[in-house]
């Protein structure tokens, strides 16, 4: 056991994936704004001064202070408070957290099904192959943040306000995931009819392994490489949308606030001078999305078949 | 030959429809509908068997069914009429478990050997998967002895079960290959095109393990190639085909020695001789005919020069000829070749 791990980690560091990823400079800075911003989400109830969620430690006269470094600001307060008396730094750091939990929840789901039925479609063929491929055509004719807001405000209305902010956070992970299969099931439906006409496939028929070893097995394992492409891209996509759709008001509730919903919290004092409760979340949400596509691109450069083969 | 054979193929037929749904059929033509389907006839009408211990070659060029019956034995295709018979039972119609056995007892090598191994897989685990799945009930230690037994008995150091396919050259891939397929011993080998693929030098190399393996394990092969000097240094026997059917099945010597129809000896006078300084190859005139609209009667008559009406109408069946072999032609019938 102990050498098959010690090749593992070999082979990562003869791979070419790590030998690209060395010389580009672009990759290593996201990648450490990326892991620095993970890793501050993840350990958000420890680095957060104080606790967003727990009512009974705001105070609404500390309300709308500034950040430090600009008059009337309080040094307990780095980053100013909002207009409820909340610690904008507590907030955004909580706010990552469900940015980033709802964008790898909802690309987990869209794996999920993307994958799975885009291999159905691409290996059985024939009428799955249309069956599959019509509802996801029908599906990506309607925009996913359109889908999304019907579906939220019939839950939002038919459960009332209380009750869909417990769940609001399942709720967008699943409409995002829903909404989104069709753009991974296409991509891996793609690579597998590609794949399956290889001999190796041919090969595991003839030795009589059954269609599902065949499909996860075999052709899976040979399809994974733009699947984390496209699962990277759909990474930011899902943020951005979690964002538009808490911005609308219909995602994530002010007391549980994501990045989104603190951009739109203060959105309504923007005009009153206290910018930094829109701007900083703003300034967070764009950072992480764009160091999340850059390392698609990077990842996408790297994997291109054509570039490199293996 | 009077024993019963091993693999015995019946009348097999295999159509590509290239039609597509009804939908594409339906044209509208001259004010009418028409419905207009069109299937490629890949083979038509195959009798072979294969006899316990023997090689079969099967050669003709491309295009003229050769993998098709492979593929169609093995059940990577379902025929479209005919019967594929495996020590007296059919199997063509088995499914799943049911087809288990025969899995095991009857293995393919097939023609691209860049192909032919998982990318992702090292070569432990594509020799150790099949025996896994053919003998659950073996020990790890078992699984890994049949490995390291195989490996070895086609030059490929077991040491190297931890690298992938892409780390070897076409000849070692090759006889990764045909390790994979002896691994689950079986005792018939269809093999597509093994060895052309391989740089000259390898195909001696391939080719030798091959003969070694049906010594050393009692294996039965059935050799698709359309190298001749293979067949030669190969065969126990050779079915020549042409537009998916066969023309003339012989013994190796024989057919060499005097082939009888007409295609067979063109494809033979075509193989270069030290002999004498010019080349007397017959020269044979036009194509082959699309497999589309196969023509009427010998699927041969429009380039032979034998060629009469009872040629053009009627498909000649394979016959027994005096010296063992069998041939499908009027002309060899009638006794007019």
């Amino acid at each position: 056991m102990m050498t098959a791990t010690v090749s593992r980690w070999a082979r990562v560091r003869d791979s070419f994936l790590w030998y690209s990823f060395k010389r580009d400079k672009v990759a290593i800075a996201s990648f450490i704004v990326l892991l620095a911003m993970v890793l501050s989400a993840i350990f958000a109830p420890l680095l957060a001064p104080t606790d967003p969620y727990d009512l009974a430690l705001i105070d609404i006269m500390n309300s709308e202070l500034p950040p430090v470094g600009m008059s009337g600001a309080d040094g307990a307060f780095p980053l100013g408070t909002d207009a409820q008396g909340r610690d904008m730094l507590s907030t955004i750091l909580y706010g990552t957290r469900v940015s980033l939990m709802i964008g790898f929840g909802a690309v987990i789901l869209q794996a999920a099904l993307g994958i799975m039925f885009g291999l159905l479609a691409g290996y059985l063929g024939g009428r799955v192959d249309a069956i599959l491929m019509r509802i996801a055509d029908v599906q990506l004719s309607f925009s996913t943040l359109m889908v999304a807001i019907i579906v939220g405000a019939v839950f939002k209305a038919s459960f009332g306000s209380l009750m869909f902010g417990e769940i609001a956070i399942y709720m967008l992970i699943f409409i995002i995931g829903v909404a989104e299969w069709p753009q991974i099931a296409r991509t891996v439906r793609a690579s597998v009819l590609a794949e399956k006409k290889k001999e190796y496939v041919d090969a595991a028929k003839v030795m009589g392994f059954r269609t599902n070893r065949i499909m996860f097995r075999h052709i899976l394992p040979n399809t994974l490489s733009p699947i984390f492409v496209i699962g990277t891209v759909q990474i930011a996509n899902a943020i951005i949308s979690e964002a538009a759709l808490s911005f609308l008001g219909l995602g994530m509730p002010e007391t549980q606030p994501s990045l989104g919903s603190l951009i739109k919290s203060g959105f309504d004092y923007i005009q009153s001078g206290s910018w930094w409760i829109t701007l900083l979340p703003g300034l967070v949400l764009v950072v992480l999305v764009l160091v999340i596509n850059l390392l698609g691109d990077w990842l996408r450069d790297v994997m291109n078949p054509r570039l490199y083969k293996g | 030959m009077s024993a019963s054979p091993l693999v015995d193929i019946r009348g097999l037929e295999k159509k590509f429809d290239l039609s597509g749904s009804l939908l594409e059929q339906v044209s509208f033509k001259n004010g009418r509908f028409q419905r207009k389907q069109e299937a490629v006839h890949a083979i038509n009408g195959v009798n072979l068997q294969v006899f316990k211990g023997e090689a079969l070659c099967v050669v003709g060029e491309s295009g003229c069914g050769k993998s098709t019956v492979a593929r169609t034995i093995m059940g990577l295709l379902s025929p479209t009429a005919g019967e594929v018979h495996y020590e007296g039972k059919r199997i063509d119609t088995l499914e799943g478990k049911a087809l288990l056995p025969y899995r095991r007892k009857m293995q393919m090598i097939f023609q691209n050997p860049y192909a032919s191994l998982n990318p992702r897989m090292t070569i432990q685990q594509t020799l150790e998967e099949p025996i896994h799945f053919h003998h659950p009930e073996w020990s790890k230690a078992d699984v890994l002895n049949k490995v390291q037994e195989v490996m070895q008995s086609v030059g490929i150091d077991p040491d190297w079960g931890s690298r992938f396919g892409h780390e070897f050259s076409g000849g070692q891939r090759q006889r990764i290959a045909i390790a994979r397929a002896l691994a689950v011993d079986p005792e018939f080998i269809v093999a597509d095109e093994p060895i052309s693929a391989l740089d000259v030098s390898i195909q001696a190399q391939v080719l030798n393990l091959m003969m070694d393996a049906q010594e050393s394990r009692n294996l039965t092969y059935l050799f698709i190639t359309h190298d001749l000097a293979v067949v030669e240094h190969f065969g126990t026997r050779v079915a020549v085909m042409y537009l998916g059917r066969v023309c003339e099945l012989a013994p190796t010597k024989a057919l060499f020695a005097s082939p009888r129809h007409p295609y067979t000896q063109a494809l033979l006078s075509a193989i270069p001789r030290l002999e004498d300084g010019r080349p007397n190859y017959i020269r044979l005139q036009g194509e082959v005919p699309t497999p589309v609209n196969l023509p009427s009667g010998c699927v041969f008559h429009g380039r032979c020069p034998y060629a009469n009406d009872r040629c053009r109408q009627e498909i000649p069946e394979l016959f027994a000829t005096d010296d063992g072999g069998q041939v499908a032609c009027h002309g060899v019938e009638e006794g007019r070749l």
